[in-house]
């Protein structure tokens, strides 16, 4: 493979855009203020970006919002000039960033098919040429002198993309522009991909949609802050995304509940959980968990006033307030004993993660053990985790399981008699 | 990786011109052409209405100044000469003010393809260029029906025409590109062209200049826009209109104004071609 000329090839590319403050806009300003310099953000959307895609190869390019993907692609595309570094292209480019650049609603089909192909880089008589297979694949055979006004949106997705499937390049890049249209265009879609990777064109396809990283890509990149994080193959790739994507998703849910979460608290005072938090197989703090393997939860209590027998607890549900898990040392032999005013104890729950994928709330609680349960500290809701994964089943919890089919001997032999 | 060496040159980013100088005159025509399209489709008149606006003003000018205070009292053919004024002017103020704004009306396109950006501007003046070609039939059939007589120097024409289009084209650039950045470039440029319209021999003829101030009238035809003008008022309507060297009193002369003209051109150019990689950032 390395005997071909790469079919890109980035090479330490770095784009930074400068966000004025107050942005000068006029002559008068400059006049009165020739010495003031703008004041900008330097917005660093990508850093030292560096990867090859071998001809041939259908590769993607994943990462969260704001992560440099768009930006990635318009330097890719010549739309954005670089600062650093220096991009390679061995063949005909066509980039589509979104469907349907140029398109006029005023004006009916045909003229549009000819300006969007000519954007794209076909010249007018090659793209009138080509109207009427444009049509045809986009199944508007009928509506050709309609305004597109008058077209419905899914229509005019059609019509984008049969245009773009007409434009032949030999690479093409092409920006989550899947997320649209129904199913059965959609099928079309993939097909028609899978149909352009077949004829050895390169496609690098910016998505959110792992599921199509998953389907299509050969290898895939993931981008976060302008950075590469991992070039490798679709599934690694779609692992970190997830992982990273949740992580980050979980830090920021966190930051927005903490405040309502630590109000609501009952208890005596004698004791008071200072901190919880959920733990990975190898202790560690984690606001994420994967399914699967051991997981545990676990609090830190001071005592304020001596107490004796102490009950320690967490109850654990899910986001419907379902109780998944109620754990404590109720039943515990030895019992915990005696605690002194000041001292400190933690205590820790480990269970295997049965938990289907979602958001899970932890209720930790100290009490008096005698006739009922008299709360010493209770903190509702104190810490919550994410579960993540793959889901494979509607339950609350994904119980291990085994299915054993028998058939019984000779008791279908009657009914197939008659045929 | 050993096929490094053999790696094309990287690419450039977006420029002003392109590789390929038929892709630009593609796109330009594309766009002009849908632009043209666009303005008269669903108004039942059509191209007439392109027509009726020039007239409009033509009337009233005409009604002013032939009844009201008689500037082109001796001026042969004069309501053609004013026609012909009219419409020259509506092109060049159509295109460079419709350029102005051109990049970012075009905005979407900018951002989302890669295609050379001299292209939107072109376009506008490409679109002008569409009207002015078909107002400037109609200025023939006036100035026949008005009694004008088909000369040889009709020839000159079409070379005026590119020649006002080429400085079109430069202005064009130049306001668009700075437009980018300067947003105030819009409302000078509209009080700039109304001087333009006054200082210019538009609605009163040369003569009545040279007859004040001979200073005056050499000082505008150092103006590349009256320049043309007045040459082709000299050579489409007739004669006795004097042509750009006479009233500058020298041939030689005449190489100011097609010096300033240039001069303009390639400084659009420049200013264009520096901004056009940055153009779909800053907008």
């Amino acid at each position: 493979m390395s005997a071909r000329v790469p079919a890109v090839v980035v090479d330490s590319v770095s784009k930074t855009f400068e966000l004025p403050h107050e942005r000068v806009h006029t002559l008068k300003e400059r006049a009165l203020h020739p010495l003031r310099r703008t004041r900008t953000d330097s917005l660093h959307a990508l850093r030292d970006v560096s990867f090859d895609v071998q001809p041939g190869e259908f590769f993607g390019i994943v990462g969260r919002n704001g992560s440099g993907k768009s930006t990635l692609l318009k330097c890719l595309a010549g739309i954005y000039a670089t600062d650093e570094g220096r991009i390679h292209i061995d063949g005909r480019l066509s980039a589509f960033i979104e469907l349907g650049v140029g398109f006029s609603m005023d004006l009916p089909a045909r003229d549009n098919v000819v300006i969007n192909a000519t954007m794209l880089g076909l010249s007018p008589r090659e793209a009138r040429r080509r109207f009427e297979a444009v049509v045809e694949f986009a199944e508007l055979g009928e509506f050709v002198d309609l305004k597109l006004k008058n077209y419905s949106s899914g229509m005019l997705v059609r019509l984008a993309f049969a245009v773009m499937v007409q434009v032949d390049a030999d690479i093409l890049l092409i920006d989550e522009v899947l997320a649209v249209g129904d199913a059965a265009f959609q099928q079309k879609c993939f097909d028609e991909f899978v149909r352009i990777r077949d004829a050895g064109k390169t496609i690098l396809l910016v998505t959110h949609d792992m599921g199509a990283v998953h389907r299509f890509c050969d290898r895939a990149m993931l981008l976060e802050r302008g950075r590469v994080v991992t070039v490798d193959g679709p599934d690694t790739v779609g692992n970190r995304y997830l992982e990273m994507n949740f992580s980050v998703s979980a830090r920021e849910a966190a930051d927005h509940q903490r405040e309502p979460r630590s109000t609501e608290r009952m208890g005596d005072g004698a004791a008071s959980i200072l901190e919880c938090w959920f733990e990975n197989d190898a202790g560690a703090h984690v606001e994420v968990l994967p399914t699967g393997g051991r997981c545990g939860f676990g609090a830190r209590v001071r005592f304020a006033a001596p107490v004796a027998d102490p009950l320690f607890g967490v109850v654990l549900q899910n986001e419907r307030r379902e109780t998944i898990l109620a754990a404590s040392t109720l039943w515990s032999d030895p019992t915990p004993g005696h605690f002194a005013a000041g001292q400190e104890v933690t205590y820790r729950v480990t269970f295997d993660n049965l938990l289907v994928p979602g958001r899970y709330h932890a209720t930790p609680a100290v009490a008096r053990q005698g006739g009922g349960i008299a709360w010493i500290d209770r903190r509702e809701r104190m810490a919550d985790v994410l579960v993540a994964g793959q889901a494979r089943t509607d339950a609350v919890v994904d119980l291990p399981y085994a299915v054993k089919l028998d058939r019984v001997a000779d008791s279908a032999a009657p009914e197939e008699v008659p045929s | 990786m050993s096929a490094r060496a053999e790696l094309g040159p990287p690419i450039k980013g977006p420029t002003a011109f392109g590789d390929d100088p038929r892709r630009l005159w593609n796109l330009a025509r594309t766009l002009a052409v849908s632009d043209f399209k666009l303005r008269f489709f669903g108004s039942a008149l059509g191209y007439l209405w392109q027509l009726v606006r020039p007239l409009l003003l033509f009337g009233v000018l005409y009604v002013v100044f032939t009844e009201i205070v008689r500037l082109g009292g001796d001026v042969e053919l004069y309501p053609v000469a004013l026609l012909l004024g009219v419409v020259v002017f509506t092109f060049f103020s159509e295109a460079t003010g419709g350029a102005v704004t051109s990049l970012l009306d075009r905005e979407a396109l900018i951002r989302k393809v890669e295609f050379p950006r001299l292209a939107v501007p072109l376009a506008t003046v490409l679109t002008a260029l569409f009207n002015v070609t078909l107002n400037l039939v109609a200025v023939v059939v006036f100035l026949l029906l008005a009694g004008g007589e088909v000369r040889l120097s009709w020839l000159e024409l079409p070379l005026l025409v590119a020649a006002l289009a080429v400085f079109t084209a430069g202005v064009s650039m130049l306001l668009s590109a700075l437009f980018v950045r300067y947003r105030d470039v819009k409302p000078i440029w509209e009080v700039a062209l109304q001087l333009l319209f006054y200082g210019t021999p538009i609605f009163y003829p040369i003569a009545v200049v040279i007859d004040r101030s001979e200073i005056a009238a050499k000082l505008m035809m150092l103006n590349p826009f009256a320049a043309i003008l007045q040459q082709s008022r000299h050579a489409l309507i007739a004669p006795s209109h004097p042509s750009v060297p006479e009233v500058l009193g020298s041939d030689w002369l005449v190489l100011a104004p097609v010096a300033l003209g240039a001069a303009v051109v390639v400084l659009g150019y420049g200013v264009f071609s520096r901004r056009a990689p940055r153009i779909a950032e800053q907008l």
